[in-house]
């Protein structure tokens, strides 16, 4: 009976892993067929690169890929400024202002994007209006994106800086001080380089966060355009299989960076089992000749 | 505070409080004041801005009650106003689309964290993990291929003889919740398994010897110990599911509306910001209330679900 289940689990597991990837397979194929117009699977008509030429041709495309680029990297920066800032700054208080400040922040998370999105939209077109300036900032536009994009992306990075500072020993910087360092030493020598990791996972986490974004992008853009709401549109009205050459460029690189991934996780499991051998072998040696 | 001080200077400790406000205050407590403010003002021209007619009203809240439809589920017939049609169905399908995902997710993350060896986990999240990556909208927009009248679901079905004429699938809130559960799922296998997998295997091993059916296993030890992971779960699928307009967009049928469009509408062509902040607000108290209540039923904090 026990046999049994563990099998039909893994049946499971199977059959979701084939739910999950299918889709993405047959949008991908649907690339390379060489229909008229709508993107199909069937009929098969034959393969062809035509889409790939057509999306490479499509100036609109480039556009939208490169505001995408640009407002990912403004988010990233801005993002892993204020979210190490803010756990510092967490790790610092405690009671009830830490409380406060920690489910303010965690809130931003839950925040449907759209309300984020409008809000906005709202406060930074109200201020220009208050101001009677027409400055950039206070209109519509990808700025505004950003900011929207990074008051909840921010948070990510807030906790995973925040988990990275539970194992950090403040002995140090007290050492550090001790010894005569100033405080802007402290916080570059002895505090950053022991969050790094945690700092460049949540640049990563972010930039392909704001990637993804739709919702708060759609309600502060204005009339630009990311890549999202790109495919979007083109979805919409007027999709042609160049939206699925894309998706299928899309799908291998991010195919790329988990194999990437996974081969350098792989490496390091293998040093660190090579290592404890040695370990192993060096105390079987002391051993041996006490 | 003072240990701050004391550790990184005056200067460096303002900068970080500094940058700190700017995010809390500048980009989340003020935007949603504004909202919330003008929410309850009329939608004017500027010139009348500030004017005899700028005056605060709940006119955008009673918006919702306008236009009333007849519907007739299960048999019953009466009339509704549309938009709390839409704000009823909209909360109904974001419920299913959780039970669903929790349906879907429970036995996978119970296997991953309890059955699958240790060696090949990381090819099994590697495998999830490549969904998840790929962008909602080209994930929306795979089933929307996938649903579409002659798409490759009819073309199988017809020659495997399940079916003997093309089906339109997206019917109703069909190709919604097809697409939300596809897209959320992930969402709710995560905490799932980061919360089985911290249960001694022993105690379910003590249950076996001692007895205990399976299923009794999975009620009395298995479930209880993953409340924190499932809540954390049906918390964000169901804010995801909710705020979605992505999903609602590209899988809706014409007799579909989600929450999410109605405001959109109301910002984007109406132009009529105020009633959208009236509408945006509706939706966030919404979501504010179900989390509570998850809170509440599975007696968990807001930190132990944003984890």
């Amino acid at each position: 009976m026990h046999k049994i289940r563990q099998t039909l689990a893994r049946v499971y597991a199977g059959a979701f892993i084939f739910y999950m990837l299918l889709p993405l397979v047959i949008m991908s194929a649907a690339a390379f067929n060489n229909t008229d117009k709508i993107p199909a699977i069937v009929p098969w008509k034959g393969a062809t690169t035509k889409w790939f030429a057509a999306l490479w041709a499509d100036d609109r495309m480039w556009h939208a890929f490169q505001n995408t680029i640009f407002v990912a990297i403004a988010v990233a920066l801005i993002s892993v400024i204020v979210g190490t800032a803010a756990a510092i700054l967490i790790n610092s208080v405690s009671g009830n202002l830490r409380a406060a400040l920690y489910g303010t922040m965690i809130s931003t998370i839950l925040i449907p994007g759209a309300v984020i999105g409008i809000s906005t939209m709202i406060m930074w077109t109200k201020i220009g209006n208050g101001l009677g300036s027409d400055f950039i900032l206070f209109n519509p536009g990808l700025h505004l994106s950003v900011l929207g994009q990074v008051s909840y992306i921010a948070a990510i990075v807030m906790l995973l800086v925040l988990a990275r500072l539970q194992s950090f020993d403040q002995g140090l910087e007290e050492a550090a001080l001790d010894l005569g360092a100033t405080h802007a030493q402290v916080m570059r020598r002895i505090l950053l380089p022991h969050l790094y990791p945690a700092i460049g996972a949540g640049a990563a986490v972010s930039f392909f966060q704001s990637i993804e974004n739709f919702n708060v992008t759609q309600f502060t853009r204005g009339g630009a355009d990311t890549l999202t709401i790109y495919v979007f549109s083109k979805v919409r009205s007027g999709i042609t299989p160049t939206i699925n050459a894309l998706a299928f460029l899309l799908i291998i690189v991010t195919l790329a960076m988990a194999v990437l991934y996974e081969m350098k996780r792989r490496r390091n499991a293998s040093v660190e089992a090579a290592r404890e051998a040695e370990a192993r072998r060096a105390a079987a040696l002391e051993e041996a000749i006490i | 505070m003072s240990n701050m001080i004391r550790r990184y200077g005056a200067s460096l400790t303002l900068l970080i409080c500094l940058l700190t406000a700017f995010w809390l205050l500048m980009l989340v407590i003020v935007p949603n004041i504004t909202l919330l403010e003008s929410s309850f003002r009329p939608y004017l021209p500027v010139t009348e801005i500030g004017g005899p007619k700028d005056v605060y009203t709940a006119a955008n809240y009673m918006k919702v009650f306008n236009g009333a439809i007849e519907v007739s589920p299960f048999g019953f017939t009466f009339q509704i106003p549309v938009h709390v049609l839409t704000f009823s169905l909209t909360l109904f399908y974001s419920v299913v689309v959780t039970l669903i995902c929790f349906a879907l997710a429970y036995p996978l993350a119970y296997f991953m964290a309890k059955i699958l060896s240790a060696r090949s986990l990381p090819t099994m999240f590697l495998l999830l993990f490549v969904p998840l990556w790929v962008s909602e909208v080209l994930r929306a927009f795979a089933w929307w291929m996938i649903l579409a009248l002659k798409g490759p679901l009819s073309w199988i079905l017809l020659k495997l003889h399940l079916i003997d004429h093309e089906v339109r699938w997206i019917v109703g809130y069909n190709g919604v919740m097809i697409g939300l559960v596809y897209t959320y799922v992930l969402f709710m296998i995560f905490p799932v398994y980061n919360a089985i997998s911290s249960l001694d295997s022993n105690q379910i091993e003590a249950a076996e010897d001692l007895g205990a059916p399976w299923w009794r296993i999975h009620w009395r030890i298995v479930l209880p110990h993953a409340k924190p992971g499932i809540a954390s779960g049906a918390v964000m699928v169901f804010m995801l599911s909710a705020g979605s307009l992505l999903v609602p967009s590209i899988l809706g049928s014409t007799t579909s509306q989600w929450f999410t469009q109605t405001i959109q509408q109301w910002m984007l062509d109406a132009l009529d910001w105020n009633t959208a902040a009236a509408y945006a607000f509706l939706l966030l108290l919404m979501c504010t209330l179900f989390v509570s209540l998850v809170m509440k039923i599975f007696r968990v904090k807001l930190s132990d679900i944003a984890n």
